[in-house]
């Protein structure tokens, strides 16, 4: 097992954390990982995106020509990305900002409108775990809860627990989101 | 032990922490800055000397004094910046002192930018100071490998009294990989340094130079150093192979590469294709033995690496006519995917 995911956005969407917590469960599940950022002379409000692989055996090149999964935070991001996206592969996208559909026929399309969950949780900086809470569902290789434990690591040392718990509800509110599209999980 | 998810650049830190670094001095520049960070943050905690100096080349020179004095000491930075410490590089190189100096290369030449690329190949293998000189070269492909061989980096240098260099790039100091963090080293195992400048209080007193003004003097002391360098060609090859046996195609490629390739070879076996690796762990002393025998029984010997060709010289050297020797190399930071360069092998293969 091999699964590569492109999460692709703005810089300040949190789309590198979003990875790293991806990249840190599958850690602490036992599987190998690589998490590879694009870190091009950027700033906030750019382009930013990061791959992340999972696998159960070494990993060979962190470089992915077609990964199995995108999450799309924003339109370019969508653009440049949907093609590559592996036959039968997933496409969340950030429908709140994003004002079209995904094209393919030949992937699933998972639209979640995260800007407006994010809100209603009264946090609008916790649009990229809706966005991983729905992948993740998608994925269906590290549970929901490892996803929550990992994220939780993440932010200790940066935050009280008051904002472990906002992430950790935006995670799951973007997985029953994502239960929407999926008929199989 | 468990593992922890680090960057590249934090995780050649934490080895080198680990390996009884003392001093570290820098100027900053992108893509290890992390190193940075994370050096002046720990090392002044665990009992070392962080200094972030006002140019390249003052910091070159703190090691070379840090050395003579006899600690564990250590350098990085990215292309332009190694350039500027060449010339100390070569002085620490000539009075026979052991550091580390760590390379996270980036496209060049001149300010270039800041993508991987293996453009420093020349630079790091043939020189780049002036004089006879070597440096130990060992090129990582992942992050735990890193830190496995900053730990050898300071243990040769240490063994052989020759500064070592971790030769890797920006796609190594920037991504992340879950490493086992070697075990702290016991100062004790640390070989001692009878050579230092310690104070010569009750013994006769020691003196490091990288020069002598009289040309049988100068020779004599250039005699060691090659004398050096003939022992560490004959013990400290190191490189590794992936599906060698029965290849018809080896591809030779490094660090970053050298990774990208092994995907490149299941995708290649997939599709019934005898392709293999041999990827160089010590880019000097080089493998040429294990790439001449090799190549006596396979078709061709394919370089892949992010430079015009620099390492190609060496295989080819290697090689010397026993099979064809194509290449294929990417510039200025362009990476190519595993795919791409599975275009290139089926030229040669299949």
């Amino acid at each position: 097992m091999e699964k590569s995911v492109v999460f692709a956005g703005f810089g300040g969407q949190g789309i590198l954390l979003a990875g790293k917590v991806l990249a840190r469960a599958g850690m602490n599940e036992g599987f190998e990982v690589t998490w590879l950022p694009s870190y091009g002379p950027e700033m906030r409000g750019g382009t930013a995106n990061c791959t992340v692989i999972v696998a159960d055996r070494p990993i060979g090149s962190p470089v992915v020509d077609s990964p199995d999964a995108l999450v799309a935070m924003n339109f370019p991001s969508l653009d440049k990305f949907e093609p590559r996206v592996v036959e039968g592969g997933t496409i969340v996208v950030n429908s709140s900002l994003v004002k079209r559909k995904v094209r393919r026929s030949d992937v699933t399309a998972i639209p979640v409108p995260t800007n407006e969950i994010a809100a209603e949780l009264g946090n609008p900086r916790v649009v990229n775990m809706v966005a991983l809470g729905a992948l993740v569902r998608a994925l269906g290789i590290v549970p929901l809860e490892a996803i929550e434990t990992a994220m939780a690591e993440e932010l200790r040392g940066r935050s009280r627990g008051k904002l472990v718990a906002v992430n950790r509800e935006a995670l799951r509110r973007g997985f029953g989101e994502a239960g929407k599209y999926l008929r199989d999980r | 032990m468990s593992r922890v998810l680090m960057r590249g650049n934090e995780a050649i830190a934490e080895a080198a922490i680990r390996s009884g670094l003392k001093c570290y001095f820098c100027y900053p520049i992108t893509p290890q800055g992390e190193l940075v960070e994370y050096m002046a943050r720990e090392l002044p905690k665990r009992g070392g000397v962080f200094l972030q100096a006002e140019s390249e080349v003052a910091a070159i020179n703190m090691v070379y004094g840090a050395a003579a004095a006899g600690v564990r000491t250590m350098t990085s930075s990215s292309s332009p910046g190694i350039s500027l410490k060449q010339e100390g590089i070569s002085y620490i190189a000539m009075a026979r002192l052991p550091c580390v100096i760590v390379n996270m290369m980036r496209g060049g030449p001149g300010l270039g930018n800041i993508a991987p690329a293996q453009g420093d190949y020349f630079q790091a293998t043939k020189g780049g100071g002036h004089g006879d000189y070597r440096l130990i070269v060992l090129a990582p492909s992942t992050v735990p490998e890193a830190t496995e061989l900053v730990r050898l980096a300071f243990d040769l240098a240490d063994k052989y009294r020759v500064p070592a260099m971790i030769l890797a790039d920006g796609m190594i100091g920037q991504m992340m990989e879950p490493v086992k963090l070697p075990e702290p080293v016991d100062s004790a195992d640390i070989p001692p340094r009878p050579w230092a400048l310690t104070g010569a209080r009750g013994r006769p007193k020691n003196v490091i130079s990288s020069f002598d003004l009289e040309p049988e003097g100068l020779r004599r002391m250039n005699l060691v150093l090659q004398e050096t360098y003939r022992e560490i060609e004959r013990a400290e090859v190191r490189w590794e192979e992936m599906e060698t046996e029965d290849a018809e195609l080896i591809v030779v490629a490094y660090g970053t590469m050298g990774r990208i390739v092994k995907t490149v070879v299941r995708l290649a076996r997939a599709e019934g294709l005898k392709v293999g690796l041999l990827r160089p762990i010590t880019l000097w002393p080089f493998p040429y033995g294990a790439i001449r025998r090799l190549a006596e029984r396979t078709r061709a010997v394919f370089t892949v690496e992010l430079s015009a060709g620099q390492m190609w010289e060496d295989v080819r050297l290697a090689v010397e006519g026993r099979a064809e020797t194509p290449f294929y190399g990417e510039l200025g930071g362009v990476v190519p995917s595993p795919n791409r360069i599975l275009e290139e092998v089926k030229k040669y293969v299949g």
